[in-house]
């Protein structure tokens, strides 16, 4: 079981709020102080190692810019929501950002609630009302790249890519 | 049991006999397309083996000409992999280079019935050729290049069946705003276009409409191949194909019938593409700091026709900047030659070379604070063609060119009545 604080950010989030276009040619420290600069303010600074963000429907939607790596650099430990755009979902399982889809979850949680989440059951439980939900399971290829850090070492472990 | 156009390309490349709904495909890839920014320091990694060069294509487009020192970086990185493995494809800053979807769709790159990926979000509209062809992410693209494949989830597919013709002054842009404002997102669905009306529907008009599938945040958006689809690749390409139906008894989980001959102008309302839509008359009168056609969605020929055609001999309202930005620097000769550049020049208008530039806020057009724009492109997301406070109207090409003249929002009606 992994748990962490929430942050609850509602429907339709779009990779410009998580990325913005004018930081995509800067250096992945740089795009990941940019994070939520537009709709939340100060957020980067505020969020801590392991927190969990709270989506609604469609997070994500957007761009295939790297989005999910900045959540994952800005100490993200874990996402979920109603529903995620499927291509963040990719980008997701290649940054090794553990994200899941969860139905209800956006009702269930006030902000800076503890979220319980249980890989080995799909459950998530808030620690503060005792709400149990069921999390979708990820199909099991995908979650081993998830939870094995992406698909960078992947391919550096097949010879296709230079190690980092 | 039937399948879908896009889950029977998944199983044809695949190998399987049937791939369904909820499972995950692991298929061949046709072809791999790179970017400018496929080659981000950030993002990729010295590759050590491609898996077939002749399946690749590299399209430098996000900024061109470079407009940064880290810009110019990705070309030299990208035309040195392409050196490096004897990849032919290589749209460099020059005479074949433009917004990748427009130089797939203009080389015939796209082959029916197969799959095709590429690192930019608006891959879908490659849809338009009958492929199943998505936007990925970067680490995909290493992965697709270096072992020739991809994985998907399977999703339900939406299928679309059109009925009549769109009246003079009504664009695909429309048709896809009235789609977005009725029928909203599409999460992990596949969208199929088809029905009697589509064949009426141009190439390039398919391809707006396609494009537009990452708005829906669709999985993949294809549509039904055709005698003008057969003969548009068969003058791009001599690589045999094999165009995909849907089975008669295909499983969708909806089907819509619209009757496009009812549509109308309408416009999309700041910071959001789905759920926006209004007609013109609505926003009509809206003060405008500048007014862009352009992107993969709204750069081809007959857009720049459009625009030319409700500008011609007249003028772009002062305080007003007009940016028009060509989807090639192919369609930009043809317009030069067919006269489109010289009326918008004439006009008013400022023509870019061909780069995704202001729809990406990246350069050639990037909006500053409190600034009020009215787009032809594919996104109106805050912040997403500069300051987050300016506000983003997003319409077809005739409204963006009606509004650029009037300083306001503005409909066409006028000028194809």
């Amino acid at each position: 079981m992994i748990s962490g604080k929430t942050w609850c950010f509602g429907d339709n989030i779009n990779t410009d709020l998580i990325l913005p276009g004018p930081y995509l040619y800067r250096t992945q420290e740089e795009q990941a102080r940019a994070v939520f600069q537009a709709n939340r303010p100060g957020w980067v600074d505020q969020v801590a190692p392991g927190d969990a963000v709270i989506g609604g429907f469609n997070f994500g939607m957007g761009s295939s810019r790297p989005a999910a790596r900045s959540l994952r650099l800005c100490g993200v430990g874990f996402l979920l929501a109603e529903t995620i755009n499927g291509l963040f979902f990719r980008n997701s399982v290649n940054y090794g950002l553990l994200a899941c889809e969860c139905p209800g979850v956006a009702a269930a949680f006030a902000e800076g609630d503890v979220a319980e989440l249980s890989i080995a059951d799909w459950r998530v439980r808030n620690a503060r009302t005792g709400a149990m939900l069921a999390v979708t399971p990820v199909p099991s290829q995908l979650l081993a790249i998830m939870q094995g850090g992406g698909i960078y070492p992947l391919m550096a472990a097949k010879g296709l890519i230079a190690s980092a | 049991m039937g399948m879908t156009i896009t889950e029977k390309i998944l199983a044809r490349a695949s190998g399987a006999a049937l791939v369904v709904p909820g499972e995950v495909a692991v298929v061949e890839v046709d072809t791999a397309v790179l970017l400018d920014l496929s080659f981000l320091p950030e993002g990729w990694r010295e590759v050590l083996k491609v898996h077939d060069p002749s399946r690749i294509a590299i399209v430098f487009d996000h900024l061109v000409p470079a407009a940064t020192v880290q810009a110019a970086t990705c070309h030299k990185t990208g035309r040195e992999f392409a050196a490096k493995f004897g990849i032919e494809r290589l749209h460099d800053v020059g005479p074949d280079q433009g917004i990748s979807h427009a130089v797939i769709a203009e080389h015939g790159y796209a082959v029916p019935g197969t799959v095709l990926v590429n690192a930019d979000s608006h891959t879908c509209g490659a849809g338009a050729f009958n492929c199943a062809a998505r936007g990925v992410g970067g680490p995909d693209m290493l992965w697709a290049v270096t072992t020739g494949s991809a994985w998907f989830r399977v999703g339900e597919t939406v299928r679309y069946d059109f009925t009549g013709a769109l009246r003079p002054g009504v664009t695909a842009k429309d048709l896809f705003l009235y789609i977005a404002g009725k029928y909203g997102a599409h999460v992990n669905q596949n969208i199929e276009y088809g029905g009697p009306g589509m064949s009426g529907l141009s190439i390039n008009a398919r391809r707006t409409l396609a494009t537009m599938g990452a708005e829906f945040s669709a999985e993949f958006t294809i549509f039904e191949p055709d005698d003008v689809l057969v003969s548009y690749m068969r003058d791009r390409t001599t690589r045999p194909f094999e165009p995909v139906l849907p089975d008669p008894d295909a499983r969708y989980a909806d089907r819509r019938t619209i009757d496009l001959g009812a549509l109308e102008p309408l416009v999309a309302l700041p910071d959001a593409v789905v759920n926006q839509s209004v007609p013109v008359s609505e926003v009509a009168g809206t003060r405008i700091d500048q007014a862009f056609i352009g992107s993969c969605a709204n750069g081809t020929l007959d857009d720049l026709a459009l625009a030319a055609q409700v500008v011609r001999g007249r003028k772009v309202a002062r305080g007003t900047r007009f940016i028009v930005t060509p989807g090639t620097q192919s369609i930009f000769r043809a317009a030069l030659k067919a006269g489109y550049i010289e009326t918008l020049l004439e006009a008013g208008a400022v023509v870019t070379p061909a780069t995704c530039g202001a729809c990406i806020g990246g350069h050639m057009g990037v909006l500053g604070p409190d600034e009020v724009c009215i787009t032809a492109s594919t996104r109106n997301f805050k912040g997403r063609m500069g300051d987050p406070s300016a506000r983003i109207y997003m319409a077809s090409p005739a409204t963006v060119a009606a509004s650029a003249l009037a300083g306001r929002i503005a409909g066409a009606e006028e000028v194809f009545a």
